[in-house]
């Protein structure tokens, strides 16, 4: 339907440049912010950008690699593509960080980047870099402008790419006579391309194997991922959970797909996750991977990995089958439609007892890890327990954002949500410095949620710059800072692997207070439990943006863990 | 178990498309023994025979991650067994070791390799077969010096595979639907 309103209001033959010709074509795809960096090669797109400003916004961050999580934020928060500008070289290559991290967590991104005139290409020109063939490995896919005609199906294409299927980051590099270049501007989108097949067809055979592998099961158990969100298929999953009563465990892509409080969520996965549903991923029957690709952090040993188990793995993407885990009945297509119809010729059931094994070893983990961390007996703060005070003061609607490390860890275990795309990290590239951008991206995209970054000291630092686009826009996002003045995680792995010889993972941090307030920003120091109820009302409450620093644990742990080359059922609580 | 595969990749006609398909293999570490690139019987389609030695399961993984690509329409692998490959080698040997009906005459003649040109000081051979001919004329005719040798990647058609027009009518039609 939406094509079709497009083709009729499709903008016929105006005569405009090739930069015109992109900006116009970004504002056919319904683009209405786009975040990024000006520089020579990029200029006349900027330009082309100053008239169009009431219809298409243009955040300036304080570096390219902010432009890139901040629009990861923004798609991750809304569900549309998220669209960076950049210039040729320096600007250009700022961006990989961030293009790497959307195409190995299947982010839709369109990067535009100047690129030096077609003339020149391959002279070692001034801020000429090959950038088609630094990102080959880490775009979905790429290309090359030299002419302004290609402008307007390039971008069409760029789009269809990065959000159909399993999305990703695509970039388009325009060299600057392109953008010079007249052009008859006229605009269709993109809706097909026989090299490329973005959902596979369920098949019925498959589904009916599965369908009885799950009808026969004793204890099944289901594992999701971000696939689920991508879909849109959180209904659909919790239908199907509930009609056959299945547990249900999630990776840290999945997060927040599925209610925390829903009887069936039966917790995290992977290194730092859930007691039980490690443990339970090699007592399993059955085991149903959704949406879902089996990272090493979520399996641990792959040869010590669910081999009792029977394996389903639902999938849009052919080749994440049998990539790490070898499955028995692969479903392919998209997780909304697949879930559909195998929720529908599955058998109503329930696991009672089954279900009671993962209570049994909750109550466990509660008591030598959970209890402690969320009601630490020492003076000294944990990062559980300002997590634990922001979901009782929020309704668990809040978007939680971070960065990565510890307080990642601990975040994702610990917040509590109660609806879909509230959780934005970084998961497969585990990239430092994405929390504040990605915030600030998040927050453009749902202006009407609150949105909480919460950041560690060392990746705070490393995109710190990006304040400057909080107090420039007046962005209301709310910052919790957990500082342990160290690089946390890695310190972690030194103490339990390396003898504690912590080399370089000490941080002297500056006044982080002074530093927000040269940016205008309000900001609360935490270092005593007495003050953080009332520091995390105070930032939950204000309208503007927000600091607040905690002073945590210097040398505090994340557990349960399990070590790396271990299987998951050898988690340990401590 | 290493063994060795032919794989044939099928893809839109296109600048950089090469690059993408090496990326598969480099990512994962694996030499490329061989690799040709040609058109193929449809126009604007290309196709890239690569060949590698690895372990099926691998290459299996290889081959979907190539399909993975947008521009790649079709990537299919083989072994030996089901293809029938052949690669061309050239040789420039001094002509004047092969004038006068000697040894190196009856080396040529007994691999069956065609004369294609003779100049004053220089003739140059050609080869077609399996690596092991072209590898065995070589090796005959070093002791007579070579001035230069080339030989080509495999060029493979494959024995029990679809029609490529018959993929790319499927694929065509799977995206009118
Ligand atoms: C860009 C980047 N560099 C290095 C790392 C390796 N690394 C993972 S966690 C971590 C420590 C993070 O420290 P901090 O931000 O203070 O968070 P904490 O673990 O203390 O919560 C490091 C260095 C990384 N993930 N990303």
């Amino acid at each position: 339907m939406e094509t079709l309103e497009k083709q009729i209001t499709k903008t016929k033959n105006k005569t405009m440049t090739g930069a015109q010709a992109v900006v116009q074509s970004l504002i056919e795809e319904g683009v209405d912010r786009i975040f990024g960096y000006p520089g020579g090669a990029i200029m006349p797109v900027y330009d082309a950008l100053y008239d169009v400003e009431d219809k298409l916004t243009h955040v300036l961050t304080r570096h390219e690699q902010g432009a890139t999580h901040a629009a990861q934020g923004y798609a991750r928060a809304t569900g549309k593509t998220g669209v960076c500008l950049a210039t040729s070289g320096p600007g250009a290559t700022n961006l990989i960080t961030g293009i790497a991290d959307a195409q190995i967590d299947s982010t839709p991104l369109v990067c535009i980047t100047g690129q030096v005139k077609s003339t020149l290409l391959g002279s070692d020109a001034f801020q000429e870099t090959d950038v088609i063939g630094i990102s080959m490995p880490v775009t979905k896919w790429n290309f090359q402008v030299t002419k302004a005609a290609e402008i307007p199906e390039a971008i069409a294409k760029a789009f269809y790419i990065a959000r159909s299927g399993k999305p990703g980051p695509v970039l388009l590099d325009i060299t600057k006579d392109a953008q010079f270049e007249k052009v008859d501007f006229e605009y269709q989108p993109f809706v097909s391309m026989r090299s490329y097949q973005p959902v596979p067809l369920a098949d019925h055979v498959k589904l009916k194997q599965a369908a009885e592998l799950i009808d026969q099961s004793k204890r099944p158990l289901v594992l999701f991922g971000q696939g689920l969100i991508l879909s849109n298929a959180e209904e659909e999953f919790k239908t199907f959970i509930e009609k056959a009563g299945l547990p249900a465990a999630w990776t840290i892509m999945g997060l927040s797909a599925l209610d925390s409080e829903h009887p069936l969520n039966v917790g995290m996965l992977g290194m730092h996750g859930n007691y039980a549903p490690n443990k339970l991923t090699n007592e399993c029957d059955v085991l149903i991977a959704v949406g879902m690709r089996f990272d090493d952090r979520v399996t641990g040993d792959l040869n010590r990995y669910a081999k009792q188990a029977k394996v389903i793995h639902l999938e849009i993407d052919p080749a994440e089958i049998d990539k790490n885990v070898k499955t028995d009945v692969a479903i392919l297509g998209d997780a909304k439609e697949s879930l559909k119809q195998l929720t529908r010729i599955i058998n109503p059931n329930s696991h009672f007892q089954w279900l009671k094994r993962f209570r049994t070893l909750e109550k466990e983990e509660y008591e030598v890890v959970i209890n402690k961390e969320l009601n630490p007996d020492s003076d000294q703060l944990s990062m559980g327990e300002v997590v634990h005070c922001i979901n009782e003061r929020s309704d668990g609607k809040s978007v939680i954002v971070t960065d990565v490390g510890q307080h990642q860890m601990v975040a994702c275990r610990y917040a509590r949500f109660r609806k879909s795309k509230s959780m934005i990290t970084s998961g497969g590239l585990g990239t430092m410095g994405f929390c504040l951008p990605a915030a600030i991206g998040a927050k453009m995209g749902a202006p009407e949620k609150q949105v909480i970054a919460i950041v560690g000291d060392g990746g705070f630092q490393m995109t710190i710059q990006e304040l400057g686009t909080i107090f420039q826009n007046d962005v209301p996002v709310k910052i919790v800072l957990l500082n342990n003045e160290f690089l946390g995680m890695v310190r972690q792995w030194q103490e339990l692997f390396f003898e504690k010889r912590y080399a370089s993972t000490h941080m002297v941090n500056p006044d982080f207070q002074t530093i927000v307030s040269g940016y205008n920003i309000k900001s609360r120091l935490v270092e005593d439990r007495s003050e953080l109820k009332d520091a995390v009302q105070e930032m939950l409450d204000s309208k503007e943006s927000f600091f607040l620093e905690v002073r945590v644990g210097k040398e505090n742990n994340v557990f349960p863990m399990v070590p790396t080359g271990a299987s998951v059922s050898e988690i340990r609580l401590k | 178990m290493k063994k060795r595969f032919t794989v044939s990749v099928f893809t839109e006609d296109i600048v950089g498309i090469l690059n993408r398909v090496t990326i598969v293999f480099t990512r994962r570490k694996i030499n490329i023994e061989s690799i040709a690139a040609s058109e193929s019987e449809i126009d604007g389609i290309h196709r890239y025979t690569i060949v590698v030695s690895e372990s099926e399961e691998l290459v299996r993984k290889v081959v979907l991650q190539l399909e993975r690509q947008v521009e790649v329409l079709k990537a299919v692998y083989h072994k030996d067994d089901e293809v029938i490959y052949q690669e061309i080698a050239l040789y420039k040997v001094p002509t004047n070791v092969l004038a006068g009906g000697g040894e190196a005459e009856k080396i040529v003649r007994s691999h069956f390799a065609r004369v294609l040109t003779v100049e004053p000081d220089f003739t140059v051979l050609e080869k077609t077969g399996h690596h092991s001919e072209t590898q065995l004329l070589f090796e005959e005719l070093e002791p007579y010096g070579i001035l230069e040798f080339v030989r080509s990647g495999r060029i493979a058609i494959t024995k029990p595979m679809r029609t490529l027009r018959s993929i790319v009518n499927e694929l065509e039609l799977n995206n009118t639907n």
